[in-house]
């Protein structure tokens, strides 16, 4: 059966990388005695695929790991007996089972949603709150991505789904899919070109909301967060 | 959750921030108003190295045990840090609370290699602590060091308050009971420290006077005032099964060396390797009972969750339940899809058989360590390995589908010729031969590789060989230049590859191994030059030492080069292992005359580790011949 954990990760353990987080869910699924299945071949691993990496230095409310079991003893046990495991600034949110057709949560990432502020002292010296809009608003939003040693121009506004400013932060909805995914940070950065500024190193304290999927209803695309995909057990 | 030392811009700017977080599986925090003791224990180098070592996890549980004391992580901030933290001024601070060094009442620091000397004086100055220890005073905290480099700490005597000789088990709550007690009555540091200098096996060196005769040996070292004990008896835990283990040890967020759970299954060695330091310190062996074995390999791999499990001691070969260690381990973890490694066994019938169900056999090589290309070299460092043995047990392993060999030795043993030097490229062209002998055409899966090492030997104190000049760097190089000329003329060189060391390190190692009270300068000079690191090749710089052994008049072939008389009187002279000087003189003499001795199993040898009334010393001999052990008597 397969399972679909949501998570939170606060506090330190935003300066844990994405393989250490892996590795630590690995520990974790042995502490908490959770019967997850291996794969066969010499080294077996645990059969397990987290959704969208979380970059370092950014914290989440919505994280999300499948795993495969072979037994279990519901879903509410199976959340207490890994938060009983978790450290510091990681619970478990949300356990659900789910569909056999299913895909799994790398595969089906389209989204994420994130809340940016900014870091004391590192405050805009514009009006963020009311341009915001204005720079939305734009047809075409041009960055220009770095790379090794070439520089892309790229086209933002197509991967911004939402835009707006949530609880005094700007909230932003973006294309998280492995094919087309930007970072908060890009579109921050194109915000203060728009502005004329610089984007300083470290301004940003970006939370990631939530993980969302594509689901089409009557030919409309909506965005469901991942856990949403699954039922309860 | 917890407050940071550093800042988000700093964590974000450095390499590996989980080095500095804490907050891991296991780590240990208690409320501060509850205690009465705060203790940092360092290991000075960097996280992922520290975090590897086992002697640190089982004092931080023993210590974290006790209601009375916390105990933190320190370790080394790699140099992108330390830049940092020096710029702008941030003191250092321990893992756990975030909270500074300074503020603690022990900084405990394990020394486990001479090359992290100068990172000893980084966590003192980046902590704001006086690197001298006369300069400390009552808001400092006491610093006390440990480990294997403990048994010659006069390198370091000017830097500690006071070394800690010996198994950590045994005198810490003493050791903390009487600072409890000093601090209640309002004693001074210095009260404290002569106090403590009671103690069994703490040493306070600033108790201690050295005159040297006119050509720079000792001439006496004692005491400066009365009740100070002449002689400091190391420590050791006479029952290894009924004591502290962790049954929950730290887990790091990120990849460290040792990533695992570590089972140390006995101590000290039977087989008294005459290079070998570890061999003699941790006499007697003692053995852990194999049914806490089974019970902490389980505890400890449910509370940690590691998919690894492995077995630690200096020779498990000789651990006397190690088949039923084995099986059960095997049953246990295939269930649990748990990998057991296996460090380096000798190679026979069972452990092939074991290695076959628990490794990889393309991918896992053989370790051989014969440590001397000859049979008679071999003699003189009482090797018991002999080239029949080696053939065997590489056929076997032949037979059995493995392919890669791995071979370690070492240059500049006493009494070494060319001929013995050449005798590591026919050893390694033997086994090679073998292989094609062994495994016929159609079998083979490429050709067979044979990996020989070379480290330089370094003579260490409370070894037989503590009286051994030790090659200069010219010396070295040439012997490791014949090593490879001499493979190279053999008919299946194709098939061996040659690793050598650095020369430069094992000179400046040898300095510091047998070095005394005036070595403090150079390092303290050397660090103030900019050394730091200078166990990680990238970092050292032996320029810069070479300049401070100069500045401060020090002659490195004294410490070095130097033959010492059978009289002479040692730095760590004052410090007792348990084995004696006569044994040891008589085992240099038996070295020098080609003659082996027997191990502690077949033969009593008399060391004086008997002493301890416990471990291999009291166990039931098969042999007619054995003898009752006597102690510190000559044979
Ligand atoms: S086998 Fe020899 S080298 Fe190894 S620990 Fe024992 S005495 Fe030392
Ligand atoms: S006293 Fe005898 S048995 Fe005990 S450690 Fe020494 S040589 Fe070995």
């Amino acid at each position: 059966m397969k399972v679909r954990i949501q998570f939170s990760k606060h506090g330190v353990m935003k300066f844990i990388g994405h393989l250490d987080i892996m590795r630590y869910f690995q520990k974790a699924m042995r502490r908490a005695d959770v019967d997850i299945a291996y794969s066969g071949g010499y080294s077996p691993h645990q059969i397990m695929s987290f959704a969208a990496p979380l970059g370092v230095g950014l914290e989440s409310d919505g994280e999300y790991l499948d795993i495969e079991v072979n037994s279990h003893n519901g879903a509410e046990h199976m959340k207490q007996a890994l938060n009983a495991v978790m450290v510091d600034g990681i619970r478990i949110l949300s356990v659900r089972m789910l569909p056999d057709q299913a895909k799994n949560a790398m595969a089906s990432v389209a989204a994420a949603g994130y809340l940016v502020r900014f870091r004391k002292g590192y405050e805009p010296d514009f009006d963020y709150q009311g341009t915001l809009q204005d720079f939305y608003g734009q047809d075409t939003i041009p960055f220009v991505k770095q790379t090794k040693n070439s520089e892309i121009e790229l086209n933002l506004k197509p991967a911004i789904y939402e835009l707006e400013i949530r609880d005094e932060a700007v909230y932003m909805l973006v294309d998280a899919s492995s094919a087309g995914n930007i970072k908060p940070s890009m579109v921050m950065e194109a915000f203060y070109r728009f502005r004329e500024k610089d984007l300083p190193e470290f301004a940003l304290q970006i939370t990631r909301t939530d993980t969302y999927t594509a689901i089409e209803e009557d030919g409309i695309k909506h965005f469901i967060p991942l856990r949403d995909v699954g039922i309860a057990f | 959750m917890n407050k940071l030392a550093l800042s988000d811009e700093i964590l974000l700017k450095v390499e590996k921030p989980a080095r500095y977080i804490g907050n891991e599986v296991n780590s240990v925090v208690k409320d501060k108003s509850k205690i009465d003791v705060r203790f940092a224990m360092c290991f000075p180098d960097v996280y992922e190295i520290g975090m590897s070592h086992l002697g640190i996890q089982i004092l931080y549980d023993m210590l974290n045990r006790f209601e009375d004391v916390w105990c933190e992580r320190v370790y080394s901030p790699w140099i992108d840090l330390d830049q940092i933290m020096r710029a702008q001024q941030i003191p250092l601070f321990a893992l756990e609370s975030q909270d500074p060094v300074k503020e603690f009442d022990f900084l405990g620091i394990t020394i486990q290699y001479e090359m992290c000397y100068t990172n000893i004086l980084q966590i003192l100055d980046l902590a704001g602590i006086p690197l001298m220890a006369e300069e400390r005073t009552d808001s400092d905290p006491i610093v006390i060091g440990g480990g294997p480099c403990a048994y010659n700490p006069e390198p370091l005597a000017d830097f500690f308050d006071l070394f800690y000789i010996g198994e950590g088990e045994t005198q810490y709550r003493e050791l903390i009971d009487l600072y409890k007690e000093n601090r209640a009555q309002s004693g001074s540091r210095r009260d404290f420290l002569r106090k403590a200098a009671k103690l069994p096996g703490i040493y306070a060196p600033s108790f201690y006077q050295v005159s040297y005769h006119a050509d720079g040996t000792i001439d006496r070292f004692y005491p400066t005032e009365e009740g100070i004990p002449a002689i400091i008896e190391k420590e050791l835990v006479s029952d290894v099964t009924d004591t502290y283990y962790p049954e929950k040890p730290v887990v790091p967020f990120i990849k460290v060396t040792q990533d695992r759970v570590v089972l140390e299954i006995q101590r000290g060695c039977i087989r008294g390797c005459r290079f070998c330091q570890a061999g003699q310190l941790y006499r007697p062996v003692r053995e852990r009972d194999v049914d806490m074995l089974k019970e902490y390999a389980v505890k400890m791999l449910k509370n940690t969750g590691h998919e690894e499990i492995s077995l630690s001691s200096l020779s498990s070969s000789d651990y006397s339940k190690l088949e039923e260690l084995v099986s059960f381990l095997m049953e246990t973890c295939t269930r649990e899809h748990v990998n057991i490694c296996l460090p380096s066994l000798r190679i026979d019938a069972f452990s092939l058989d074991v290695m076959n169900k628990v490794q990889d056999v393309k991918k896992s090589s053989l370790t051989f360590a014969p440590e001397a290309g000859s049979q008679r070299l071999r003699n003189v460092i009482n090797k018991g390995l002999t080239e029949e043995v080696i053939l065997e047990g590489a056929v076997e392993a032949f037979k059995g589908g493995w392919s890669r060999v791995k071979l370690y030795f070492m240059l500049g043993l006493p009494t070494e010729t060319e001929e013995d030097i050449r005798g590591i490229a026919e050893l390694s062209n033997k086994i090679a031969a073998a292989y094609y002998e062994t495994v016929p055409k159609q079998k083979r899966n490429g050709k067979c590789q044979i990996v020989a090492s070379t480290s330089f030997f370094i003579p260490k104190p409370f070894t037989p060989f503590q009286w051994a000049p030790q090659c200069t760097k010219e010396q070295f190089l040439d012997k490791a230049y014949l090593t490879r000329t001499a493979i190279m003329e053999q008919l299946n060189q194709k098939s061996i590859k040659y690793n050598w060391h650095e020369a430069d390190a094992s000179v400046l190692e040898g300095v510091f191994a047998r070095g005394d009270r005036r070595v403090a300068k150079v390092i303290l000079r050397a660090y103030q030059k900019g050394c730091l690191y200078d166990a990680w090749g990238e970092t050292f710089k032996n320029d810069v030492w070479l300049e401070a052994f100069k500045e401060c008049g020090l002659d490195i072939g004294f410490y070095t080069t130097r033959e010492r008389s059978l009289d002479e009187v040692f730095p760590w002279d004052f410090i007792s292992c348990g084995v004696s000087k006569e044994f040891l003189k008589r085992e240099w003499k038996r070295a020098l005359s080609e003659q082996v001795t027997p191990n502690c199993r077949m033969q009593c040898q008399g060391c004086g580790a008997a002493q301890y009334k416990c471990g291999v010393c009291f166990e039931k001999r098969n042999e007619s011949d054995s003898m009752t052990p006597t102690e510190g008597g000559a044979l």
